[in-house]
């Protein structure tokens, strides 16, 4: 693992561990060597820093950078790409067809595909789960197609390394996994989804991410818990 | 004028009273970049919109050279990187925080402010009161960005500007067809100036929809 660049204090990250959107920030923090104070939230609570950093929108993650605050996932991912230009890879692709092709790929994944993800491990009854886990696979379809497009041979969406879309589609990959286990489904496999299947392993045990995916017991126990308080998720304080 | 080669070819499909659709007009015409326009009928689909848009089959579209793309807010950022030669058309400043906090607004106008305006716009009796009341809070958070500037990209017209033509256009008609009062001189002074500038500004102007067949298409849905 390369060397953190010690930034004095000057980055921290207001997250949560279990949070997907939380992990992309990290990740990419991690792509560039920057070392970071991460300030874990409470769930159903919101601190003071998080109010006040994120006023519009109360929500983590948010990186402060100095006197700096930048929240939204993805704006924080393109926003650590450029701020550490000079250092490790890119994470955005370098030519603008294919970033806005791994941006619309996020807009989909999050506007799309997450919802009814988010729906299942939430256990609510908007409609039957199996329509649910059906949206899911119908997206992974997609995926697959838009991973086999896109990489063009490599092991990531980013190529040789892993990038945005990497990065935003991964960071859901302990989710989905604990979905699995807990409704007894096989979502990503390498029959239906063989290319997936494949970049998830590559994904998963690369060093800018291993260590911030979570455990999938741990997120097991926190979906438990997440389903009893529905409506503190629905409606923080 | 757009310094790219004249056998490149820009097809925006797009959807004339649609402001998601006209954010790509006004961005194209920003950067005097020349475009072949087509009518999408979203009731009878084009075989060019389900090639070039299969995942959500809607518009806008740019197809660029054959490359197709999907999503207003990917499109701007697209067009702004690629037609990037003369400065003074940049929709997005060079320095990372103002780029990140640009992103950040025209996201936060899409989840947020369009839908709570849009919402009031459409409410029912029962949920007027709360509709009207998120869409004037939305307004606020809006104004509060602006603060002095004369645009949100300050002295010129920058990428959340564009983003937000529903606010500075179709706003004023959406609330005189259901009878609202929700951007106004008395209740939000400097957004409004921003409105002003906006319409009147001589490449946005030419690009808005005419303000009377707008008004004729959305009173022509109120109605149904």
């Amino acid at each position: 693992m390369a060397e953190k660049k010690n930034s004095n204090g000057e980055v921290k990250l207001l997250g949560a561990w279990p949070s997907p959107f939380v992990i992309r920030a990290r990740i990419a923090l991690n792509i560039k060597s920057v070392e970071y104070d991460f300030i874990e939230e409470t769930f159903g609570k919101r601190s003071q820093l998080l109010l006040k950093s994120n006023p519009v929108n109360k929500q983590i993650p948010v990186l402060i950078h100095g006197h700096k605050c930048i929240a939204e996932s993805m704006i924080i991912v393109q926003y650590i790409h450029e701020a550490w230009s000079s250092s490790g890879p890119p994470i955005l692709p370098s030519l603008p067809y294919d970033r806005a092709i791994a941006r619309f790929w996020l807009t989909y994944i999050d506007d799309k595909w997450f919802p009814p993800l988010k729906s299942i491990v939430l256990g609510l009854d908007t409609e039957p789960i199996e329509e649910k886990l059906e949206k899911v696979r119908e997206g992974l379809v997609l995926l697959e197609d838009a991973f086999n497009k896109i990489s063009k041979g490599k092991d990531f969406f980013g190529g040789d390394q892993i990038g945005y879309l990497d990065i935003g589609f991964g960071s859901f990959l302990a989710w989905l996994k604990t979905v699995e286990v807990t409704e007894g489904v096989s979502l990503v496999h390498e029959t239906t989804t063989p290319a997936l299947a494949k970049w998830l392993q590559k994904f998963c045990a690369h060093d800018a991410v291993k260590d911030v995916l979570p455990p999938i017991d741990k997120l097991i126990a926190f979906s438990k818990m997440l389903r009893a308080n529905v409506d503190l998720v629905i409606n923080p304080k | 004028m757009a310094s790219s080669s004249d056998n490149e070819e820009v097809r925006v499909l797009g959807k004339w009273a649609s402001p998601f659709s006209n954010r790509i007009d006004l961005a194209l015409k920003l950067k005097g970049v020349p475009y072949k326009y087509s009518e999408e009928d979203l009731a009878n689909k084009s075989l060019d919109l389900l090639k070039y848009n299969p995942v959500h089959k809607k518009v806008p579209v740019l197809v660029h050279n054959g490359n197709s793309i999907a999503e207003s807010l990917v499109i701007l950022e697209y067009i702004d990187e690629v037609w990037n030669n003369n400065n003074n058309h940049a929709f997005l400043p060079q320095d990372p925080y103002h780029r990140a906090l640009a992103r950040f607004w025209c996201k936060t106008l899409d989840d947020k402010i369009l839908p709570a305006i849009w919402n009031a716009c459409w409410s029912d009796e029962k949920g007027r009161e709360k509709a009207v009341e998120e869409a004037l809070e939305a307004l606020k958070i809006l104004q509060d960005e602006l603060k002095d500037k004369k645009f949100f990209g300050g002295e010129t017209i920058g990428l959340v500007d564009i983003a937000a033509n529903f606010i500075g256009y179709w706003v004023s008609i959406l609330q005189e067809i259901a009878g609202l009062e929700l951007l106004t001189i008395e209740k939000f002074p400097k957004l409004y100036e921003w409105s002003q500038e906006y319409i009147n500004h001589p490449v946005i102007k030419e690009g808005l929809p005419p303000r009377d067949e707008l008004f004729a298409f959305f009173k022509a849905s109120a109605k149904k």
